[in-house]
């Protein structure tokens, strides 16, 4: 990890936000990358004052209370129709989603 | 301080939600008419102010009717009887669709009700309408919302604020009873400020989350948009309590504050944060404010003032947690199963179907979260910023456990300014940074309400102001007591409550 945050968020580059947008599954029209990495790199300069709390010592707090995990009785419920999951698909074929063709000949 | 002027926005409606329901109850009016009222009011002003993205109005005056047969026989009403309520649109209905504002959504439709739509149904509520929002809550201001734009009822150039933005301005336009939201930042406490009319945001785990669209799962939290404070109480008791399909609900029964919220709080100590009374408010807002604490003054009650050093630095923890949340959240829409899918080119690969379905169905503010909150989780990063920031998370509790040892309830404002214009923060940043009173309850998941205290006149009309109130966790109780004491002293001296034409 980088030891200083503050440097790197600083230095975010097109480059960078092309590759979020990758890993986020998002498709940024090459003319708007530099707006968003405009935007991102705003927001981040900002966020880099977390740096100066003094966090010796502080656990991390995911969650508002200590829950712990709450299992429900091992009972079988009735769940969502197959229709009522179909309802909202983009295309269906009988009972089930369909999807295109993404793996080309010999994949 | 000015009294409600010529642009009082609230008419056709006498009186809060719990006189309606008294007065339908007693049988001196019907719910048909009450039902039927509002949706007139609807019908004039939604066009313009645009709160509702659909309303069910055959379906809301079919139930309205069967409550009315049912008083007429005398048997037993609910409470919240024949009540027309109006659902943000991330909160699931098997009514209508649950678009979340997003074209992503736009033709989703849920098979099953929301535990919160359950039990306000429960409560023989009407279900009146869905109202638009910033998309998928992110957003202070109503202006991003795939159904075009919601106005603010006092001033029609101005936001209503957000996301919770048509919930709002549905209540303070008097085109519904009351209405729920859902508040991950402030996002029915800011629009409730905007609007001139009461917002809650329950203690996290309240109300379960069955049911509303996820943002920020340990952030999120539905609650109540009324006229009253009363209101409000009606409402939490109604949709709170364990719920086996949330595990993060908490195990404790449902509240009954409709009983107590009347009662004053003897010895009551109220805590100002010093960070609250920044130079940055507008002075109306610090004006209402300090005519918030004489009155409490003059109830008797203690101001004390408090320390919050970290108010500053919830923004910042904010968005991280929430855009980090977001990230992982929104990774389900996919095109695969349901919402939005692009049609793809012969040739194109599977990447390029989650991608583009993704790219077309959200809109930018989605995409620069998503965005914000993969970077920051991604490798290398992680440490940096989602750990550094739960760990700011836990000072930031502790900071307010810290102040709730010498008070009460703290009292500020909730928001810098009254409602902006159009367009006034399109800088990502500068909307971010509106939200700094309210991220911090959120954060700590304790409680706040906004409610009505006060005006400020811009360009010859005038825009309501809020304070909020906030407690420590589970003690709503305590906070709409001390909010109700409040209501009661500033509708006598300002004439500040939502107003009643």
């Amino acid at each position: 990890m980088p030891d200083n945050p503050h440097s790197k968020t600083a230095a975010l580059t097109t480059a960078q936000v092309a590759h979020v947008a990758k890993l986020a599954r998002l498709e940024v029209a090459p003319g708007r990358i530099e707006e968003y990495r405009t935007q991102l790199a705003a927001v981040l300069g900002h966020i880099a004052q977390l740096d100066a709390v003094d966090l010796a010592g502080v656990e991390p707090m995911a969650h508002p209370f200590e829950s712990h995990n709450r299992l429900a009785a091992d009972i079988p419920v009735e769940s969502l129709s197959i229709e009522a999951v179909l309802m909202n698909a983009p295309a269906v074929e009988g009972r089930f989603l369909a999807v295109p063709k993404v793996l080309a000949e010999g994949d | 301080m000015t009294s409600p002027a010529h642009n009082t926005p609230i008419h056709n409606t006498p009186s809060d939600m719990t006189a309606l329901r008294d007065a339908v109850a007693a049988g001196t009016t019907t719910a048909e008419s009450i039902c039927a009222g509002m949706l007139a009011v609807t019908t004039e002003r939604n066009t313009e102010i645009n709160a509702f993205h659909e309303v069910f109005a055959e379906h809301a005056l079919e139930a309205a009717r069967r409550v009315d047969s049912d008083a007429r026989a005398g048997r037993p009403l609910p409470p919240l009887a024949g009540m027309p309520i109006a659902i943000k649109d991330n909160v699931a209905t098997t009514l209508g669709r649950t678009t979340c504002s997003s074209r992503m959504l736009e033709n989703y439709r849920s098979p099953f009700d929301a535990t919160a739509v359950e039990r306000l149904a429960h409560a023989g509520a009407v279900v009146m309408g869905k109202t638009n929002m910033d998309e998928f809550a992110m957003g202070s201001s109503g202006e991003h919302c795939k159904w075009g734009p919601v106005r603010n009822p006092w001033d029609t150039t101005r936001v209503p604020g957000g996301s919770s933005a048509g919930s709002a301005a549905a209540v303070a336009g008097g085109m519904c009873a009351a209405a729920i939201g859902s508040d991950t930042g402030g996002s029915i406490r800011q629009p409730a400020s905007f609007c001139g009319i009461v917002g809650l945001k329950p203690t996290y785990g309240r109300i379960s989350r069955w049911g509303l669209v996820a943002f920020g799962s340990s952030l999120d939290q539905i609650g109540p948009m009324t006229r009253s404070v009363r209101d409000a109480a009606l409402m939490l008791d109604v949709m709170s309590g364990i719920d086996e399909r949330d595990s993060t609900t908490a195990d404790r029964p449902p509240t009954e504050l409709a009983k107590t919220v009347e009662r004053p709080i003897e010895g009551l100590r109220v805590g100002i944060p010093r960070q609250y009374m920044s130079d940055a408010n507008d002075s109306e807002v610090s004006a209402a404010v300090h005519a918030a604490a004489d009155a409490y003054r003059a109830l008797g009650a203690t101001i004390v003032s408090v320390e919050l050093p970290l108010t500053d630095v919830g923004i910042s923890t904010y968005y991280v947690i929430a855009p980090a949340e977001a990230s992982s959240n929104l990774a389900r829409y996919d095109g695969i199963r349901y919402g939005h899918r692009a049609q793809l080119q012969p040739g194109e690969d599977l990447f390029t179907l989650y991608a583009r379905s993704r790219s077309e169905g959200f809109g930018p503010e989605v995409q620069r979260r998503i965005m914000l909150g993969t970077y920051m989780l991604s490798s290398g990063y992680y440490d940096a910023y989602y750990k550094r920031a739960l760990q700011v998370r836990r000072r930031i509790k502790q900071e307010f456990d810290q102040a709730f040892t010498a008070c009460d309830v703290l009292l500020g404002p909730t928001a810098p300014t009254p409602a902006f214009g159009f367009g006034a923060n399109s800088d990502p940043l500068a909307m971010y940074l509106c939200d700094v009173y309210t991220v911090n309850t959120n954060i700590a998941g304790i409680c706040g309400v906004s409610i009505p205290a006060g005006f400020a006149e811009r360009n010859g009309k005038n825009l309501p102001i809020g304070v909020q109130l906030q407690a420590n966790a589970f003690e709503e109780d305590r906070l709409l007591r001390a909010a109700r004491m409040l209501e009661r002293a500033l509708t006598a001296t300002t004439g500040a409550h939502a107003p009643r034409v």
